[in-house]
């Protein structure tokens, strides 16, 4: 609490999922960025009011997925019909249908790989510190509180005004987080 | 505009629309945190311990079965020639039948958007994990010596050997431990706002350190949550293709061979069938005592157990329709050899065995068609381990029954397991609710922020939510301002 520490944002608090999201379609519309809302749970509605766009996860698994399968026809392919061929009751070297079970099953691992490496990659985890977390109050975020905080490195960020906001947003409890 | 919403107010719902709820008494998701987190937190209760002990106990047995087996060879079983497979065949089937629901509950629920699956989704899913685990032990020691168990993987050698990937044993290996993994790491990824719930509730710095450190700084944001719901969603929409194909794989283990008794199409659909009924089977067992225990019954509410009762009659229809149906093909498809290991079944000298499936797979849940029976824990209790019961002999009738009489007569043997069979089977318990204990003591058993998500505090539309009656906005008028 020394004079010389940074303030990483503006905290304001509410008790309902409501009147979060009512503050934050006031924040996105008067055009801030780096600023977030934060639940105990995903709150329905939030993502329109924060005006975020659709999240870019099924990408990374979709990737994952195609890798799986592709990986998994060569694997066998090459294995039971170019690198050791034995033959097995007459049957084909390589047949798509016997590789199939195996390559399905790499599919859905490596979708599932690409899902959480994907959401862990676009949320920036694991991380270790959080100036959030250092913040007694805000451990209720994980309660039954609803935060929304603007940082200061927003462009639009003023100790004021940016206060005023929340207060009109209908938060009782408005605070500063230091960094 | 979907409701008549009366000036300035919120829509009234008439007496006989209103849905019971999801969480008993209109608790508060405050209340459920300190509820549920309750569990793992404060003094441990001596019913806890009281079950520990007996189960670790059990968990020794089971390590010094494997050791003696191990050290001595499968011929510590009672397996022998025409019955090469038995006991341990049979527990890998039962026990990875039990971890089907867990995933079902977590990801098919997920799917369709049954809300209720929250209250019981996390124990479900430990139950899973650990059911697998006491399942992966069966075919890693049935091969006898163990140590070449990484043959299965294809992994590149000195020896220029891959493995056969024509074999359904094969894809039984891909299918197991990719079920294992994506059970895993879907149980963990939703265990990780939960987790910081435990960090932020901690009083001790090791507390805090381990469960912060495991919720890999989990904050709530809502840009996180929104990547975290799709990945949710996207695994929920791969495991439901992963559970229904784990439990066919294990099918063609039987199915692709060409033993009577085990070479039938319906093999795929009626174990998948048979697996989900099993395990909500263990459901239930796990969770009527837990619920009273752990003082759960506004989140495992007397509904949960009606609709998983309903579930187990009728998953245990369809098992007693696929037995009826394998009977019908026996006949009608004119095979003496089929046609004899159906009669063996049903009259020769295991038919004590085929009975006990019948009575307890087929005929025992019909009694869930009562609401009644359905409301009385103690009937569902006991009913819920019979289930269990009835599917061992399931696997025990597939198994040793199609096996003992093969197609030379003077190879007919009775099978009778060892003691050894019967105390790794019993070992195995041991494992299982050793570490079903440890989970529920020290981890969430109930899925904290979801179920906070399904109470009417978490809709931003009803009152309880905040929403004030003036302030409401039809649902079609918020899409134009946004």
């Amino acid at each position: 609490m020394n004079g010389t520490s940074k303030i990483h944002g503006i905290m304001a608090e509410f008790t309902t999922p409501a009147g979060a999201m009512h503050a934050a379609e006031k924040v996105r519309d008067a055009g801030f960025r780096k600023w977030d809302v934060f639940t105990p749970f995903p709150v329905h509605g939030m993502d329109k009011a924060m005006g975020l766009k659709n999240s870019r996860v099924g990408w990374f698994s979709f990737i994952g997925g195609v890798t799986g399968y592709t990986t998994g026809m060569l694997m066998i392919w090459w294995m039971n019909a170019v690198d050791y061929t034995i033959v097995i009751g007459g049957k084909p070297m390589f047949s798509p249908f016997g590789a199939f079970p195996p390559s399905y099953e790499l599919t859905i691992l490596f979708s599932a790989f690409g899902a959480i490496g994907g959401m862990l990659f676009l949320n920036r985890l694991p991380r270790l510190h959080h100036p959030l977390l250092k913040n007694k109050r805000f451990a209720l975020a994980t309660h039954d509180r609803y935060f929304v905080v603007i940082e200061t490195a927003d462009p639009k960020y003023n100790e004021v005004e940016t206060k005023k906001l929340l207060e009109a947003a209908g938060s009782k409890r408005i605070e500063l987080v230091e960094e | 505009m979907s409701a008549p919403i009366p000036a300035g107010g919120l829509p009234v719902v008439p007496k006989e629309l209103e849905r019971i709820p999801l969480v008993n008494n209109n608790r508060t998701p405050g209340w459920i945190s300190d509820r549920v987190a309750g569990i793992c937190e404060g003094k441990t209760p001596a019913w806890w311990w009281a079950a520990f002990v007996p189960s670790i106990i059990l968990a020794t047995i089971l390590l010094a079965m494997l050791v003696y087996q191990i050290s001595t060879g499968v011929g510590v079983w009672g397996n022998h020639h025409p019955t090469m497979w038995a006991w341990d065949i049979i527990n890998f089937v039962w026990w990875i039948g039990i971890g089907h629901a867990g995933t079902l509950i977590s990801a098919i629920l997920f799917l369709l958007r049954q809300r209720w699956r929250t209250g019981v989704n996390r124990a479900a899913e430990a139950m899973t994990i650990f059911a697998v685990m006491c399942a992966g032990i069966f075919p890693a020691i049935h091969v006898g010596r163990v140590w070449f168990d990484w043959f299965l993987f294809p992994i590149p050698t000195a020896n220029s050997l891959w493995p056969q990937f024509k074999s359904p044993l094969m894809w039984d290996v891909f299918a197991v431990s990719t079920y294992f993994t994506v059970s895993l790491l879907f149980w963990y990824i939703g265990l990780v706002p939960d987790l910081a719930v435990m960090r932020d509730r901690a009083k001790t710095k090791i507390r805090q350190f381990l469960y912060g450190l495991f919720s890999l700084g989990w904050t709530g944001s809502n840009r996180h949550w929104s990547n975290y719901e799709k990945a949710y969603l996207i695994l929920a929409g791969v495991s439901t293709p992963l559970v229904l194909s784990v439990h066919s794989i294990v099918s063609l283990d039987f199915a692709v061979s060409q033993v009577p008794g085990w070479h039938t199409t319906i093999f795929p659909p009626y174990f998948v069938a048979g697996a989900i009924f099993s395990g909500f089977g263990m459901v239930l067992t796990l969770l009527i005592p837990l619920r009273r225990w752990c003082h759960l019954e506004d989140v495992i509410t007397m509904r949960h157990i009606d609709i998983m009762c309903k579930v187990t009659l009728a998953t245990g229809s369809i098992v007693g329709y696929a037995y009826i149906m394998e009977l019908f093909i026996a006949w009608y498809s004119g095979s003496p050899y089929e046609r004899f290991a159906f009669l063996n079944r049903i009259k020769g000298p295991y038919a004590w065995g085929y009975w006990t499936m019948m009575g307890c797979n087929v005929i025992l849940p019909q009694v869930f068609w009562f609401r009644k029976i359905r409301e009385n824990l103690w009937i569902v209790f006991v009913c819920s381990i019979l289930v269990n019961v009835g599917m061992w002999f399931e696997r025990f009738v597939i198994i040793v029954i199609s096996l003992h009489r093969d197609f030379l007569p003077s190879n007919w043997a009775y099978y009778l397991p060892s003691p050894v069979d019967i105390m790794t089977y019993l070992g195995t318990f041991g494992l299982f609710f050793t570490l079903f204990l440890l989970f529920m003591r020290f981890l969430p058993m109930i899925a904290i922020s979801e179920v906070k998500g399904v109470t009417p505090f978490a809709d931003p539309h009803t009152v309880e939510g905040g929403a004030k009656h003036e302030e409401r906005i039809p649902d079609d008028e918020r899409e134009v301002i946004a």
